[in-house]
Parts: structure tokens; sequence; C-alpha cells
């Protein structure tokens, strides 16, 4: 076995955020009045030690172990899925979801984390196979499908956030496979559409504006026409699907869209956590010291909402060093996949970039109502097991192809 | 994929600008949240977490002439709640209810009380006996929001003895809130109600303190003290009076229970008031803390009306006591002298064009000199009189005697007296119609009946005149800048006059040995007729001593008192009371 060449920068940096994030949920657990989150920060350290030790082990499998392993990876996390429909259970305030591993009365963990990096494995092994990228919607079908089953699994539990997720670990692998831009934008177009289907006149551009790309781009004749009675079709069924939407859910779309039509109920955890981040200023309250936390205006505040407490006890300064940590890490990742001397391992390690990049900017997006409240945990930071085990089983996938890729490269930044 | 290196390498460019992109981005979110809006969430922050809790501040203390307290500030305890909504105030309130007495309109109140001011706590009980107070303390943990503080509660040591002029204090009420004077109070605060606890709200109120405490999402207390500097609550200074305690309390008990009317007494130099009564009184200490309602039903359905005060409010025909008005007004203008006789002298009645009037001794008096007349106070030389100064005259020397006006006095809701007003013709054939009188008017006029109904105060006003130098003093409970108002143009020699004859009227043959034994006391009695029962006449005495030298004027009014002689007792006594002599004694005369 050859030796692994650690990429320290890499480690240290995820090392540096679970530190923070451990003291974040040790200050989230201070309260006034004692909750489930007091003693929440031992469990933690003791699920930080255990990730790294299967971070450690990780990064002693080879690539082409992974390679090989992801197929069988997948169809038991698939089956796994499929069951947790079954036998599933809840937590906290999404009860009635079926997200959580449950045996026995046990909550062993929630599988979707582990869905992500299945996924991507066998995303990575269904690109990486090919010669060239997907340049049509019809050489797409594989790769859809394989995002594809387990997405609908899990929009079924429903767990919404984590199905962001895959979106998003489907889109930046694509992108980063080589498919072209042009390509990308008119696989996304359907999904525009519902979105600005509500606004007549904003559709209509955004539907002329896609015309323009299609006549561009010169994709086949069929598939053109396809997107476009896609793009037609989903300005027709938004307001038919809006109809039929239950009350509570249109009510949760408004309140995301204006919290304080709502400030009691359901804006009332985005808006004091804007309080609490505001609150904060340039250098925050003091740790331990944040008012919404200690007295419970804040939400979730181990969990979902823990930058939140971040933002009120060290300000704008412990803001941006949370964020320069994430920032550093994604771009570490992607000098990893850049750097990565095949494609599979190129791909894996972009699209767990991707997977960071989009939890943390949704989970961060939140707390500051740029993006609605989905439930999508903070790598690192936010309180749960099989959470934190994934961030970490992310990171010994990522030495471990870093190990074995190649040195600096020219036309990346400088990191 | 195309792994060539290139295009890798160009789409990581893309990628790690994409992602320096997205951060910049998040950053100045945040930027713009923690930085630029600082100011607005931080004060949201605070407001999310303290809660004002008003400190009442201790009302000035009300002193009398040797600063004797009327009016102090004992420790007492509130109890009020920190809810998070009407619904949770409800029933935080429902189970109190089950350890202490909370009737439901109470609780009503409570609710209406927090939606007018939501962020403070609502008061419950503005006065809680320290019996509560223990019991409360003890389940205070069932009751998260539930404040119980000490806080200063009025306390008057007298009672109902000085009720008559320093009112009380209650809660201020919601149709007061709405009203400018009250600008700036808030639900829950304590205001005067009544007497110098109103007329002096603005000096005596203080200036409320606060603290804060430090609630959670919840809306639990959880921290008392420290959440933030508490501004402690400033003490009204204190209010000096011209009030003599030991003769307000004299005069109440002189009144005793049995007694209807009121008395006042003026230091007849500064206007400084001595004492002022009206009988019966009621406890202003049971107004604190909100008084029972069926003690506020019987005060307000007594016939003896406690809540009306019979100095300042109550107006009665001043009867004899008007002649000296009626004199001064005819000396003023030189229609005659204090040794002129009239043309018919009393024989028992004067007839008046087919009128027959009497006087009130039927014996007669024969022929009088004014002096006389004023001693005996016989009714058929005034009626000449008055028919020698006219109507207009009469009615406008009324007038710049004040027979119109307020006096003054610093307490709320003092009554206008009535009289006719300057064009006097005018006044009767609007009241009567053009053919619905004649002079006969002047007749009553001029022996204090007819259209004259004077407030108490506002004759012990006109004899504070009559014992100086013609000039009426302000009357003032407040120690303030005296002020006078020159009413009467006579000379030295005319005031004297009238003071002899009003000690004459008292010291008629017995003036020797009062000059030794005690002081002179000079006055009038007056019985005024009751228009609603001919049988119970109001009794009057308006007085001062000592008689040359004048250091009290007196005023007494005793409703269906009778003769003014009672009333004249009474005076007599409150005299005493404050100069340590005995007066000389006084004979009976009419009026």
């Amino acid at each position: 076995m050859r030796r692994v060449v650690v990429d320290y920068p890499l480690v240290i940096c995820a090392l540096l955020l679970s530190i923070y994030g451990v003291a974040m949920v040790y200050s989230a657990g201070q309260t006034d009045v004692p909750t489930v989150a007091t003693h929440a920060w031992t469990a933690q350290i003791r699920w930080v030690i255990l990730s790294i030790g299967l971070a450690y082990a990780v990064s002693r499998g080879s690539v082409r172990f992974f390679e090989w392993s992801a197929l069988p990876i997948y169809i038991a996390t698939c089956l796994l899925l499929l069951g947790l429909l079954k036998f599933g259970g809840g937590a906290g305030d999404a009860a009635s979801s079926k997200s959580w591993l449950v045996i026995a009365g046990h909550r062993l963990g929630q599988p979707a984390e582990l869905a992500k990096v299945a996924v991507i494995l066998m995303l990575a092994r269904e690109l990486g196979a090919r010669r060239e990228a997907p340049r049509s919607l019809l050489e797409l079908w594989k790769p859809a499908v394989v995002v594809g089953i387990p997405w609908l699994l899990i929009m079924l539990q429903p767990d919404l956030g984590s199905g962001m997720v895959f979106i998003g670990i489907f889109f930046a692998m694509l992108f980063w496979s080589g498919v072209p831009l042009p390509l990308l934008i008119l696989i996304a177009s359907p999904a525009v559409s519902l979105v600005l289907a509500f606004n007549t006149s904003l559709w209509g551009a955004w539907f002329l504006a896609l015309l323009a790309l299609v006549l561009w781009y010169r994709p086949y004749m069929w598939e053109g026409v396809t997107l476009m009675l896609a793009n037609v079709f989903m300005g027709v069924l938004a307001p038919i699907l809006w109809e039929r939407l239950a009350p509570y859910q249109r009510h949760r779309l408004q309140v995301f869209l204006d919290p304080s039509i709502d400030p009691r109920n359901s804006g009332w955890h985005v808006i004091q956590s804007q309080v609490a981040i505001g609150s904060g200023g340039w250098i925050g309250k003091g740790f331990l010291n944040g008012t919404q936390k200690r007295l419970a205006f804040l939400p979730e505040q181990h969990t979902d909402f823990i930058f939140a407490v971040v933002g009120e006890e060290l300000g704008l300064l412990g803001v941006t060093i949370a964020l320069s940590l994430f920032l550093f890490l994604v771009l570490r990742a992607v000098r990893t996949a850049s750097n990565a001397n095949d494609s599979f391992g190129s791909l894996v390690a972009f699209g767990l970039a991707a997977s960071w990049l989009v939890h943390v900017s949704v989970n961060v997006g939140m707390t500051l109502n740029l993006m609605p409240i989905t439930g999508i945990p903070l790598p690192f930071f936010s309180y749960g097991g099989s959470f934190m085990l994934a961030c970490w089983l992310s990171i010994g996938l990522m030495m471990r192809i870093s190990s074995e890729g190649r040195g600096g490269r020219v036309g990346e930044l400088a990191i | 994929m195309s792994f060539h290196p290139n295009e890798i390498a160009r789409r990581a460019r893309i990628a790690s600008w994409a992602l320096v992109g997205i951060f910049a981005l998040l950053l100045s979110a945040f930027f713009k949240t923690q930085v630029v809006n600082y100011a607005k969430y931080s004060q949201q922050s605070e407001t999310n977490r303290l809660r004002e809790v008003p400190l009442p501040a201790p009302r000035g203390i009300i002193y009398d002439r040797n600063n004797q307290v009327i009016a102090e500030n004992v420790p007492g305890y509130t109890v009020s709640i920190l809810a998070s909504s009407a619904d949770s105030l409800r029933a935080a309130l429902t189970r109190l209810s089950a350890i202490i007495p909370l009737p439901n309109e109470q609780i009503d109140l409570a609710v209406r009380r927090y939606q007018r001011a939501r962020n403070r706590p609502t008061a419950i009980l503005s006065d809680a006996s320290f019996d509560v107070v223990s019991v409360l303390e003890e389940r205070r943990i069932d009751f998260p929001g539930l404040i119980i503080q000490s806080a200063p509660k009025r306390y008057y040591p007298d009672g109902a003895a000085v009720a008559s002029f320093v009112g009380y204090v209650g809660e201020v009420t919601e149709s007061e809130l709405t009203m400018p004077r009250y600008q700036g109070y808030k639900t829950g605060q304590q205001v005067g109600k009544n007497g110098l606890e109103r007329e002096y709200e603005s000096r005596l109120r203080g200036r409320e303190g606060v603290r804060y405490v430090e609630v959670d999402a919840l809306g639990r207390v959880v921290r008392e003290a420290g959440a933030r500097d508490e501004v402690p609550a400033q003490a009204a200074n204190p209010l000096y009076t011209n009030i003599d305690l030991p003769l307000q309390r004299f005069t109440a008990q002189i009144f005793g229970d049995s007694l209807q009317g009121g008395a006042i007494a003026i230091d007849p130099k500064t206007g400084g008031v001595l004492a002022l009564y009206s009988a019966p009184s009621y406890n202003p200490n049971s107004f604190i803390g909100g008084i029972p309602p069926e003690l506020w039903k019987s005060l307000n359905s007594d016939t003896r009306r406690p809540l009306f005060n019979k100095v300042t409010q109550g107006r009665y025909p001043p009867g004899s006591t008007w002649k000296l008005a009626t004199a001064a007004i005819a000396l003023e203008r030189g229609l005659v002298t204090l040794d002129e006789h009239m043309p018919t002298p009393c024989t028992g009645g004067y007839q008046f064009g087919n009128r027959y009037f009497h006087c009130w001794d039927p014996k007669g008096h024969g022929s009088l000199t004014l002096a006389g007349a004023i001693e005996k106070s016989c009714d058929v030389y005034f009626y000449q009189l008055g028919l020698k100064i006219g109507l207009s005259t009469l009615v406008g020397g009324g007038i710049r005697l004040g027979a119109r006006d307020k006096t003054g006095i610093d307490l709320p809701d003092e009554s206008r007296p009535t009289f006719p007003y300057a064009d006097a013709v005018n006044y009767y054939n609007r009241k009567y119609g053009p053919r619905g009188w004649s002079q006969a008017v002047l007749l009553n006029l001029s022996i204090g009946q007819g259209e004259n109904s004077q407030t108490v105060v506002n004759m012990a006003r006109f004899y504070t005149a009559l014992a100086t130098d013609g000039s009426a003093a302000k009357p003032e409970i407040v120690k303030d800048k005296p002020e006078r108002a020159q009413i009467l143009q006579l000379t030295t020699e005319q005031l004297a006059g009238l003071r002899a004859a009003l000690a004459g009227v008292i010291t008629h043959g017995t003036a020797g040995s009062a000059a030794i034994q005690g002081v002179v006391l000079a006055g009038k009695t007056g019985t005024a007729q009751n228009a609603q029962d001919p049988l119970h006449n109001h009794a009057w005495f308006v007085g001062f001593a000592p008689a040359g030298d004048p250091k009290i004027v007196v005023a007494v009014m005793l409703e269906f008192g009778g003769h003014g002689t009672r009333a004249a007792r009474i005076a007599s006594k409150i005299i005493e009371s404050y100069l340590k002599v005995v007066p000389t004694t006084f004979i009976n005369t009419e009026g």
C-alpha cells in the first residue's frame, strides 16, 4: 500500500471547523432554562473523535476500491431509503417525517446524510466512465436515474433540504464532467418556469430568453421542442399546483417571501434568527453571552440555526472566520478535483465540494432569510452524529484522492 | 468525461470564482445585517429580553403650617404580572383566583389593561396586604411572570378630618387617560382624584422610575436584577400648606357626626386657609388601592352628600351676613353714614307698595343708626337702605365685591356663586318677564335673600376685606405669594366703624369685660331661607377676631341648621381654639 501524503491544509481546516463547531454547540446549550441542547456538546465531541477515526480508515482505501464499491454502496443505500419509508421515524419538529433509521427504538441516524456520499460515488462512476461528456438530453438519462431514485425516495420522507442538496450535486457534477453550460440551463429551465409562472411578464421574458438560447445552441429539433413545451407546461401548471397546495404549504412559501406577515408563528424563527445575528454587530455579544440564544428566542439553536449563535455571540468577526474556513475547504476540494489523476476521483472530489457548498450556503442563507427554512444542517457545526460522520467521511475520501493526485496545476486559484 | 487538463483548469477557474462570489455575497448579507442594520436589531433584541417594571415615585408629602404631616407615604405592595399574550394572562389570573380573591370583573379589567400596554407589567393588585404577598411569594414558582413590588402607598394620618381639602388618590381611569390633562400617564399609575391631591397633581406626582427584568421567549422572568441599570424613581417635593392641623382636627371634631355643613378659617392678612372642613366627611384612606364598590356606592347615595364640598361647591343664600355688603356699598357711595337714621323707624315690618315686608323681630327695633341696624340686624333699616341704593347700583356693587366670582381657592371644582349680572333690569326681565317682577326684589337682595347664593368660601373672602383695609385675600391652602384685591373703597374710619358694629353684634352690653378676659369677636349671623325646606333654614355665621386686629376670619354654614346662632357658637369655638383665649359671649341677634 502506498504511503498516504496527507493534505494538511485540508485536514487542519476541517479540524478547526470541528473545534469551532463543538464550541458553538457547547454555547448553544448554555441557556437560562436547560434544554435538550444542554449536554449535546459532550456527545458531539464523541462523534467528532469517532468521525476522525473513520476519516483515517477511509483514507487508507484506494480510489479504485472506492470506485469498485460505489455500486454496492449505492444499491444498499437505495434499499435502506426504501425500507426507511416503511419503518423510519421522525424527530423534533419534523416528527411526522421518516428520515431517521430506528432499530428497536434507538434512533441510529439519518441515512440521507450517507446517501449523499453514495450518490456522489455512483454518479462519479457513471460520468467518469464516459469518454465524452453528455451533449444531449437523451445521453443524460443514466446520470438522471442515478440521482433520481434516491432523490425520489428522500423527497417521499419528505426531506426537502436533502433533496435540494442532491440537485446541487447533480448539476455541479454534470458541469465538472464537461456538460456545456447552455445544456445545463436548458435542463434547469422547466423548474425556473415553474417559479416564474406567478408573474406573467417575468415568465414571458424567461421564455423568450430560453428560445434565443435554443436557437443559438441548436440542440436536436425534438429536444428543443420538448424543452419549450415543458416550459409552457410548467407555466400553465404552476398556478394550478398553487391552487392545489394545502393552505399551510402556501402559507409557508408566503412567509419565506415576507416573514413579517406572520411574526408570531411561521415567521418567528427567521425573524428571531435575524435579530440574533444583527444584534451581534462587529464583534458580537461575547462567547456564551448571546441573549437571544440564552433566553430561548432562537429556534433549533444547536442544530439548524447554530450559525445564528455564531453571529450573535462572535459578530461579523466570527462569521467571517467561519465563512473563510468554509471557503478555504471548498476551494481546497476544487483544487483536489482538478489535481486528481483520474476522472472518478476528480468527480468525487468536486461532488463533495458541491455538497458542502450547498449545505453551507443554504443553511447560512436560511439564518438571514435568503433561503427558505428547509432543515439543512451546517457541516462540522450542527449537532448530529450521522452528519458529522458524513462530513469526515468526505474528508477521508478527499485525503485519499488528493494523496493519489498530482501536484499544482496552472489556471487555478493559488491556494 | 472530458478530462483534458486545459478543460479541467478552465472549469476549476469558473468554479473557484463562482465560489468566491457566493461567499462574498453571503458575507455582504451578514455585513448588511450586523453592521448596517445593527442599531435596529440590537434594539429589537433588547426589547425582546427586557421588560420595564415601573417604580412608582413617592408622592410629595403634604405638611401643615407647622410641618405636621397631612399626607404621607407608607410602604405598600403592588402585584403585577408580565404576560406574553392576553390568553396566557387570563389563564394565569384564573389560576391566581384560586389563591387570592380575584373577581371576574377584575380579570377582565386586567386583560383590558394588558391590551393597552403589552410590554409593561399588568397591575393586578395596587395595594396588596402582607398576607396576600406572603401567600404569593410562596407560590411564586407557579406564576413565572409575577412581579411583587414594594411601592409607596398614600396615607392620611388624620383620615376624614382632612379629606375635605386634601382629597385622595386613585388609579388613573381609562377615560382619564384619553384627556389631555393626563397626557403621559400610563395605565396603573396613581393620580390625585380630589382636593389638593388633584389640584397639585403635577407637583405631587414625582417622576416614575423604571427597573428592567429579563424575560425569556415564553415570558418567564429569568432575572430580576442587574439586567440593565435601573432608573430610580424621583420623589416629589413636599407641599407646604397654610393649614393649622390642630385647628383642622378641632373643626372636624366639633362638627361631629350629626352636623352637616361646612366651615372655613382664613388668616385675613395672607389669605392662608387655616382650616377647611365639609361635614359629613369621608375617610380618604379607604380610596387607596381601590375603594370597595359597596363603599363607593354608599358614599354616592348618601343624602348628606359626603363627597360634595359644602365650603367650595355648595351655594346658599347668604341671609343677613350679606347686610354688610349692602352697608358697604351704600357707605362707599356716600349714600349713608354710620350714624344715619332711615326715614321709617322699625315697627316690625315695612310697607312697600301693596306688600308688607316683615322684620325678623316682630317687636320692632325703633329708629336705628346704620351701626345699630347692623348690631340688631334690622331688616326694615336695610329695606330702606336698599331702596336708597337702587337696584343697578346694589347689583353692580355686589358684583364688585365678587358676588359672581369664584374665589380662586386652590381646590378643584369650586362653584361660581349665583348673583344677578350687571344689567340687573335685563336680568330680572329675562328671569321673570318684564312684568313679572317689581322693585320688591331689591328689598330681598338688600337683606341677602332673593337671587343670591354664595359659597361659604366666598363669604369668608368678603369678610377678609372687612377685617383688613378693604382688600379681600384670595384664600390659599398651599403656601404661595398672597394675592389681594381692593374690593371696598372705604376710609379707615368707615371700616373701623363697620368692625365696631360687627363687634357690637356680639359684645352688646358686655364689651368691657371681654376686653379684659378674652378677645373681641366680630361677626354676623345669618339665617338663610331654604327654598327646598322652609322649616329648616340654613344657619350662617361669618366673623373674625380679635375685632381690633383680626387674625382669623371664620365662616360657618350649617345646612338645615336653623338659627344663625348655632353656627356662631361653632365659629366662636373654632376661634377660641385658634387664639387659645375665650371670646366674649355674644347675644343672640337675628337674621
